[in-house]
């Protein structure tokens, strides 16, 4: 098998940049990825938790004012959003780790946070810096419980009031439940369905995490435990017993993140996303094994699937995974080598194609198969972004130069010879963004 | 009065609202010394001049062009009427409608000086004024040779998302393009793209699916319907940017689309169609400033006088490049026609080529811009082309 450096960076990475260097030795540019926070180079002036918190709390004043929509100009969680948005699109342009950055795009998709519920719009990019980016080289109940106790994930699946029935706060107000957390968690980020797992079980773990909510105001703002929301008692999850008390949601939240069925769906998923949309059951297989032996190290288990032989897709074998809108406009951009400035048009071109960033319509995220990316209409807009692109891009590209960077060994001759003899260079570099090639990583 | 184009942050770089908004304003460029516009687009892909103005009479054309020739003038679908033995192709029917106005000159057999059959290379080339790729561009040379404008506002302008070699250089230039511009991609780019998305199963399937819902038929992207988007969209804008006091005097377009390598027919009206659509919508930002106005449309070179295997024509030499705007003398098919005759062709393939652009761009510079000799060299190093006269209109 071999581990080309061009398909290292496309197939596992955001694509070839012009101005950085094709690394030498693949396999150890990607094992060096494995190593370490996703922490990136972000501009200044980014809010945090709390500062996001804060942003909701002055919006919610401004509406007090006037009863009038505020524009979004002086919208204070809309600036925040749009400038995480863009923020966010100029890492994964510029980036030189970018498999570290593909893991922080399938980590904050595995635990999708949108800004379609829950009034979340100014936390979902604090939310990937700091739930998603310090945990995605650690360990899978670590990610999980910074997931759990994040305000944006508390707000977006309905938990900050979830309340239990008994606990004195329930008692007085006659609150309930909202199950919407404890079933996402064990439905999508954890054991799945395929556990067995019951109705009372879901309850039972919306039991366990009454109480984890968010405090809203003061300097403090962020993640809080309301032990007078909590539902008092011992609670049962998949035959294990859970203890009353804070200290029992985080022992339960890592006694599913340790289920042997949440290593199969784990590994099962990431082999999806960055092997194949039908990954071999071998692959799965072993990093499944590599997660129950060591805990859910999340190197290990990328380590295995790097390693396996058919990760690497050869030009010409198989049918590599369709770039999703995200993944094809990012690798547009770094093909011709933008910088930050065209950030906006970035943020514009994911919603252009219906995968607006951090704005999946269900807790489920993104869809990660082909099947679902391939709507006619969308693909002709992938053309039209690609044209615009390419005005914008070919002046300054090295046309000649730019299917062997962009495609690496996946050029055809046919897209070689019509990029070559195009009608101009903005032709040509259209050619070549809306070749199928350029489509695949 | 014209209100000024919905300006995005990009335009607000020329500055335009504080100066153009305060309409009765005394413009620093109110005793200018030259209130002249200068437009030049680029046409990229080499436009078939022979196609777009034969001379519908000449028994060679049948015989070499056959199936891609239209009905003469007069009939059905037939060639426009410019009053001697050439049509103009029916797609250009503001053109047309300009060319009765005087508005509108088109020049046949005019190549550049470089011989060179790649798109890129002669691209450069016309661009750079040069026998070589330069480092800047002769209009933004050009623009060297005017008087420093007393503001960015006036800065020469660049509509459209691409900055062309040719308004690159020494002078700062400003660029605008519209917001959401929508993309009004080419009939030939399209026919390429559906091509090689062939090679991919899944993804064939679905662009193809996709070209149909679009009406295009089958094999043959063929666009009928009025050309929406593309370069009106910026064209428009631009004649207004031209046409405001302290505006820009000098700008650059450019729309491709004319490598027409196969169904010529259905391509080549599309291309026209576009580019049509562009100069009226040019000329109707300008408004009375069209009178002051020549726009140069000029090719990297023509195409083959015989037609391919393939419904389509080849790279060749010679072609059309016009001068429209109230400036120019038009009106009139100008040029030495060289003739159809296989000997006749150059290299037995191409329309010969008569006349040099430098020419016709040297003439336009002297007469309408007032550049002198010894910056004329600088705009066109190492050009001997000699300035056409009776370009532009005696005031």
């Amino acid at each position: 098998m071999i581990m080309h450096p061009a398909i290292a960076l496309i197939h596992f990475g955001l694509g070839p940049r012009p101005d950085q260097n094709l690394p030498p030795d693949s396999r150890a540019w990607l094992l060096a990825q494995l190593d370490g926070p996703g922490a990136a180079a972000y501009p200044t002036g980014l809010l945090d938790t709390a500062g996001a918190l804060a942003a909701g709390r002055q919006r919610i004043e401004m509406r007090k004012e006037t009863k009038n929509k505020i524009p979004k100009d002086q919208d204070p969680v809309a600036q925040a959003d749009e400038a995480d948005q863009r923020a966010e699109a100029m890492i994964w342009v510029g980036a030189e780790d970018s498999f570290r950055e593909r893991m922080v795009l399938f980590w904050a998709n595995h635990f999708t946070t949108s800004r379609r519920n829950g009034g979340t719009a100014a936390l979902l990019g604090p939310f990937v810096r700091e739930a998603i980016r310090p945990n995605i080289n650690g360990n899978f109940p670590d990610l999980l419980l910074a997931v759990m106790r994040h305000p944006a994930m508390l707000a977006y699946l309905n938990n900050e009031n979830s309340v239990g029935p008994n606990s004195p706060r329930g008692l007085k107000t006659h609150e309930g439940l909202n199950e919407n957390l404890a079933r996402e968690c064990m439905e999508l980020h954890t054991v799945s369905p395929a556990s067995g797992y019951t109705q009372q079980d879901v309850t039972a773990m919306a039991r366990i995490l009454t109480g984890w909510s968010v405090k809203r105001d003061g300097a403090d703002a962020g993640f809080l435990y309301r032990r007078f929301a909590h539902e008092p008692g011992a609670h049962v999850v998949l035959q294990q017993r859970f203890a009353e008390g804070e200290q029992g949601g985080i022992d339960a939240l890592r006694f599913l993140a340790l289920h042997p069925a949440t290593a199969q769906h784990v590994s099962f998923k990431l082999a999806r996303h960055f092997v194949s949309d039908t990954p071999p059951p071998a692959l799965v297989s072993a990093m499944t094994t590599r997660y129950r032996d060591t805990g859910g190290n999340l190197p290990a288990v990328m380590g295995v699937l790097i390693d396996f032989p058919g990760a690497w897709p050869q030009p010409g074998q198989g049918v590599r995974k369709l770039r999703t809108p995200v993944e094809y406009v990012a690798a547009s951009h770094r093909a011709l080598g933008f910088d930050a400035s065209q950030a906006p048009r970035l943020v514009n071109q994911t919603r252009g194609l219906e995968q607006p960033i951090w704005g999946a319509p269900s807790p489920k995220g993104w869809s990660d198969v082909a099947s679902d990316w391939l709507d006619p209409a969308m693909l002709l807009k992938r053309v039209e972004f690609a044209y615009v692109n390419a005005a914008v891009g070919a002046p300054k590209a090295d046309v000649a130069a730019l299917p062997a960077l962009a495609l690496g060994p996946y050029a055809s001759p046919a897209t070689a010879k019509a990029v070559s003899s195009a009608g101009s260079r903005p032709e040509a570099v259209a050619l070549l963004l809306s070749s199928p090639e350029f489509w695949r990583r | 009065m014209r209100h000024l184009p919905d300006l995005s942050r990009r335009s607000v770089l020329l500055g335009m609202p504080a100066l153009a908004m305060a309409g009765g304003m005394r413009s620093a460029f109110a005793h200018a010394p030259t209130d002249r516009r200068l437009v030049v687009v680029l046409l990229r892909g080499a436009m078939d001049g022979l196609a777009v103005v034969p001379p519908y009479g000449d028994p060679q054309l049948a015989q070499w062009r056959g199936e891609l020739l239209l009905p003469e003038p007069g009939q059905p679908n037939g060639l426009l009427d410019l009053g001697g033995r050439f049509g103009l192709h029916p797609s250009l029917a503001g053109l047309h409608q300009m060319y009765g106005d005087g508005d509108l000159l088109l020049w046949h057999a005019a190549a550049g000086p470089y011989r060179v059959r790649s798109h890129f290379d002669a691209q450069d080339m016309m661009e750079s004024g040069a026998l070589q790729r330069l480092d800047s561009g002769w209009l933004n040379r050009v623009a060297g040779a005017m008087p420093k404008p007393s503001s960015n506002s006036a800065r020469p302008l660049v509509a459209g998302d691409s900055m062309p070699l040719l308004m690159e250089g020494r002078v700062p230039v400003a660029s605008w393009a519209p917001d959401n511009m929508a993309a009004k991609i080419p009939a030939t780019l399209w026919s390429q793209i559906v091509t090689l998305s062939a090679q991919d199963k899944q993804i064939g399937q679905a662009m193809r699916e996709g070209i149909a819902t679009r009406g295009f038929a089958d094999g043959i992207v063929d666009q009928s319907a009025p050309a929406k988007g593309g370069m009106a969209q910026f064209a428009g804008p631009a004649g207004e940017l031209l046409a405001a006091p302290g505006g820009p005097r000098i700008a650059a377009l450019e729309i491709g689309g004319w490598d027409t390598h196969q169904a010529q027919k259905p391509h080549l009206a599309d291309a026209l169609k576009q580019l049509d659509a562009g100069l009226v919508a040019l000329k109707q930002g300008l408004g009375d400033a069209w009178s002051k106005t020549a726009v140069l449309v000029i090719t990297e070179f023509g195409r083959t006088v015989r037609a391919n295997g393939t419904a389509g024509t080849d790279h060749g030499t010679g072609s059309v490049a016009m001068l429209a705007g109230g400036a120019v003398a038009g009106g009139r098919v100008g040029g030495t026609w060289p003739g159809l005759r296989q000997d006749q062709l150059f290299e037995n393939r191409d329309v010969a080529p008569t006349t040099d652009l430098w020419s016709l761009a040297k003439g336009l510079l002297r007469d309408h811009m007032g550049v002198g000799g010894t910056a004329m060299a600088q705009v066109f190093p190492a050009s001997g082309a000699a300035p056409q006269s009776g370009l532009i209109r005696k005031l």
